[in-house]
């Protein structure tokens, strides 16, 4: 029989090398331009010969993170901790309450647009008071961050949970499913991309929203938050770029993490398998 | 084809649906008292211009919707009942595959939620994409396949139960008109080898000549039943069928219907 075959088949299977290749002409770009950058940075700071407390060169910014970087990385994992504590439990909360709301439509429908409105809240404008309210040391940054990371979480799994199309759930109609089965083998998939979109965008989030809410008062000598500010304070700008190279290379590390589990977890959904051809 | 020996297996009696409030000026009539038997093993097309109410009538069959009067009756029992009993397969314009699912495994989800046994469910799945022609795609991902290899897999998922009907709504709408000709031909061969009713809804008037046992003509405003052209060209039918004298004869005959609106 003639198949009527996609032309996207070609791509199925081929030879590791050709997909190697592909990946190479895929990321080469994006990974020539971090160097670039920052050739770029180092030969600007030289050639106009801008002053270091406006911005200090690239090589002196990563000679003051050599000098101290154990120092660093001690606060960037205590601050991460922060973050991380605050996404788990924001995020888990968020999804783990969209799940119920979303059973009931017209609740749900009443509670998304306060949500949304909620959401555009600076939360991260609480951290004076939630500091007043949970003291100086990390739970009032776990709860900051997740305030921070609950909302949108909420919302994309509400979204996410309404997102199967009228005739995938007339199909599970006419096989009399029920629908505890509906939402396993339907309503739940279909939900997965919106809630790792809520996901990936919490890992940002919660490392803002750890930093941050140090600059408003942490304990000085393990946080990440104030050592930045407190370094600039001091007129240190080269030890306080290094705190946020930390901070910088910890929220990348997180959100590729994330999206390594989304890739693990939803191969088949569109915006992954567009990469992955 | 003789058909008044035996009981009808798909029963409508004045049926009638109406959409939006009662009373108020914005209700339409999308069907008004239809009344139609459908003997087992015919293939019978719903065939008119949108909003005749072929659709709807398919999906009053089905119990996706219910009626504002009249009675169906499906193997003798309520629609709401048959389709309880899982006594029919559907498949709609678009193939509603799972993304997340593979081939095989999307033929298999209608056998998962009746709680076939999963040596039982694999036999069934292959069986059937044998049948639809996609035995060596099963491990392949919805979204790898073309629009009609996409529909065929949505066939062989309806039939993946055996159910003795095959509900039918414009499957083949959405396909290049040479994708489509090998398609009927390919679902006349498959109902061939299967006893399944087949209820097909469609606004091709040759595709409704080239594949019913009756074509049942449809008109809008209200929608009713027009009337209903007997399809007497021989079995198995082939590309052949469609440069018969008698086909366009018969083309002609429905589209006579259509016209008499």
């Amino acid at each position: 029989m003639a198949l009527d075959a996609a032309p996207e088949l070609l791509t199925i299977g081929a030879p590791w090398q050709a997909r190697l290749l592909a990946a190479v002409r895929r990321y080469l770009p994006a990974t020539l331009i971090l160097p670039s950058g920052l050739i770029i940075w180092e030969l600007g700071v030289r050639v106009f010969n801008i002053q270091g407390f406006l911005l200090p060169a690239p090589s002196l910014i990563g000679q003051t993170f050599s000098e101290n970087w154990a120092n660093l990385l001690d606060r960037g994992l205590y601050t991460f901790q922060e973050a991380a504590w605050g996404y788990l439990i924001g995020c888990g909360l968020g999804i783990l309450i969209g799940l119920l709301l979303a059973r009931f439509a017209t609740v749900s429908a009443a509670l998304l647009p306060i949500a949304i409105a909620v959401n555009a809240i600076p939360i991260i404008a609480l951290s004076p008071l939630v500091r007043v309210w949970f003291g100086i040391g990390q739970p009032s940054k776990i709860v900051i961050v997740a305030i921070l990371c609950f909302f949108p979480c909420l919302i994309s799994a509400v979204r996410g949970l309404g997102a199967a199309s009228a005739d995938a759930l007339e199909l599970m109609r006419s096989y009399a499913t029920p629908e505890i089965e509906i939402f396993a083998k339907l309503r739940l998939p279909s939900a997965l991309p919106y809630i790792f979109n809520g996901l990936k965008v919490c890992t940002s989030l919660s490392m803002i929203g750890a930093v941050v809410s140090e600059f408003y008062g942490g304990l000085m000598n393990k946080s990440l938050g104030t050592f930045i500010a407190n370094e600039a304070s001091q007129v240190r700008f080269r030890s306080s770029w290094s705190g946020i190279i930390v901070a910088c290379g910890l929220g990348i590390a997180f959100y590729l993490a994330v999206s390594l589990v989304e890739r693990v977890l939803i191969p088949w959904h569109v915006s992954i398998r567009a990469k992955a051809e | 084809m003789a058909m008044a020996s035996t009981s009808p297996i798909v029963s409508i009696t004045n049926v009638s649906k109406r959409f939006g409030a009662s009373g108020s000026n914005g209700q339409t009539n999308a069907l008004s008292r239809v009344s139609l038997d459908i003997a087992p093993g015919e293939f019978i097309s719903l065939l008119g211009p949108s909003g005749c109410g072929k659709s709807t009538l398919l999906r009053l069959v089905a119990d996706l919707i219910e009626p504002s009067d009249g009675q169906i009756s499906v193997k003798g029992k309520t629609p709401r009942q048959a389709r309880l009993d899982r006594e029919y397969g559907i498949v709609f314009q678009s193939p509603v595959l799972y993304e997340w699912r593979n081939v095989l495994h999307n033929v298999e989800l209608p056998l998962e939620v009746m709680r076939f046994p999963a040596a039982e469910r694999d036999r069934r799945a292959r069986e059937m994409l044998e049948l639809v022609g996609l035995k060596d795609f099963e491990r392949h991902y919805p979204w790898q396949l073309s629009g009609g290899m996409q529909q065929r897999v949505s066939i062989a998922r309806a039939l993946s139960f055996k159910p003795a009907i095959l509900l039918m709504d414009e499957p083949f709408g959405a396909l290049d008109e040479m994708t489509r000709e090998r398609m009927n031909t390919e679902l006349l061969n498959i109902w061939s080898q299967t006893d399944t009713t087949v209820i097909f809804v469609t606004h091709s008037i040759a595709e409704a000549v080239f594949l019913s046992s009756r074509v049942v003509v449809m008109t809008p405003r209200p929608g009713r039943i027009e009337k209903v052209v007997t399809i007497d060209l021989p079995r198995p039918r082939n590309f052949e069928t469609r440069e018969q004298p008698h086909f366009f004869e018969l083309v002609t005959a429905v589209r006579e219907g259509l016209r008499e609106v």
